[in-house]
């Protein structure tokens, strides 16, 4: 082993040096960074809980997302409801969900009949290649499910800024 | 800072007809998720309520999250049932708040 050329730091150096080491250690400890993205098993826990009890069947939900998508940070989505719209039958609200982004939940819309037509655009950010779902709450108690695979070349969210 | 706000309403329309609005606020959506330069979180700053009522009525309402993107942009239908005003609502983290205000005229 090759003898150290600098000296070596005095003792109150040394020490002074441990103790911000271990503070940064600690810190690192108590506050770890935020998990990348949320597992499908967190999207599953957050539809429960939207459902209840409930289970919701696939269709009546159209999910409009372009399939392939160069950057995740603004994603143009439309999501339709097929429903008259009527006072006796229409959608309640609408909840969107994704797999891998850093929180399941992207946005829940409530309506009613007065909306007409169930049709709600936005843009969103996707920090991954994944699935995003919908779900409707009718009027009438039921959930109706859609979904959209989306291959996402540049990630959105969790990209620092350095 | 005010947020920039664009609001498209159709001035007029037939009563019973479903009209578009689409909305447009600046707003950056800092998810809480991202790095900054010097090694921290930045904070979470979003809006998280958007709301629209007609003369009044609550006819259309959004809870957002950080997976909305920055510059929130959202549109849906209301039905055209009388003349009157829209108002738009935007609620957020620290405080955030902006609002707007839409005629419309119903034959």
């Amino acid at each position: 082993m090759p003898e150290p050329t600098t000296p070596q730091p005095s003792r109150r150096v040394f020490l002074r040096r441990a103790g911000a080491l271990a503070a940064a250690s600690t810190a690192v400890a108590i506050w770890p960074r935020a998990p990348a993205c949320a597992a499908p098993e967190a999207m599953r826990q957050a539809i429960r809980a939207v459902l209840g009890e409930a289970e919701a069947r696939p269709g009546k939900v159209t999910l409009d997302i372009p399939a392939l998508v160069e950057n995740g940070n603004a994603v143009p989505l439309t999501v339709s409801v097929e429903s008259p719209m009527s006072e006796a039958d229409y959608v309640k609200a609408i909840h969107i969900f994704n797999e891998k982004n850093p929180q399941p939940h992207v946005i829940s819309i409530v309506l009613g009949a007065r909306a007409g037509r169930a049709k709600v655009a936005s843009r969103i950010k996707l920090a991954d290649s994944q699935q995003v779902i919908a779900i409707a709450e009718m009027s009438d108690g039921s959930f109706w499910s859609g979904s959209a695979d989306v291959i996402v070349t540049l990630a959105a969210c969790v990209e620092d800024l350095q | 800072m005010t947020a920039r706000i664009m609001v498209s309403v159709p001035a007029h329309a037939k009563r019973g007809e479903a009209i578009e609005i689409k909305t447009l606020i600046s707003h950056p959506m800092e998810s809480g998720y991202r790095v900054g330069p010097n090694g921290t979180m930045i904070p979470r700053d979003i809006i998280r309520l958007f709301t629209c009522t007609y003369n009044g009525k609550e006819v259309f309402r959004a809870e957002l999250s950080p997976a909305i993107a920055a510059n929130p942009f959202l549109s849906f239908f209301t039905t055209a049932v009388a003349s009157g005003t829209l108002a738009f609502r935007w609620t957020g983290d620290n405080g955030f708040e902006a609002t707007h205000i839409a005629e419309i005229t119903v034959e």
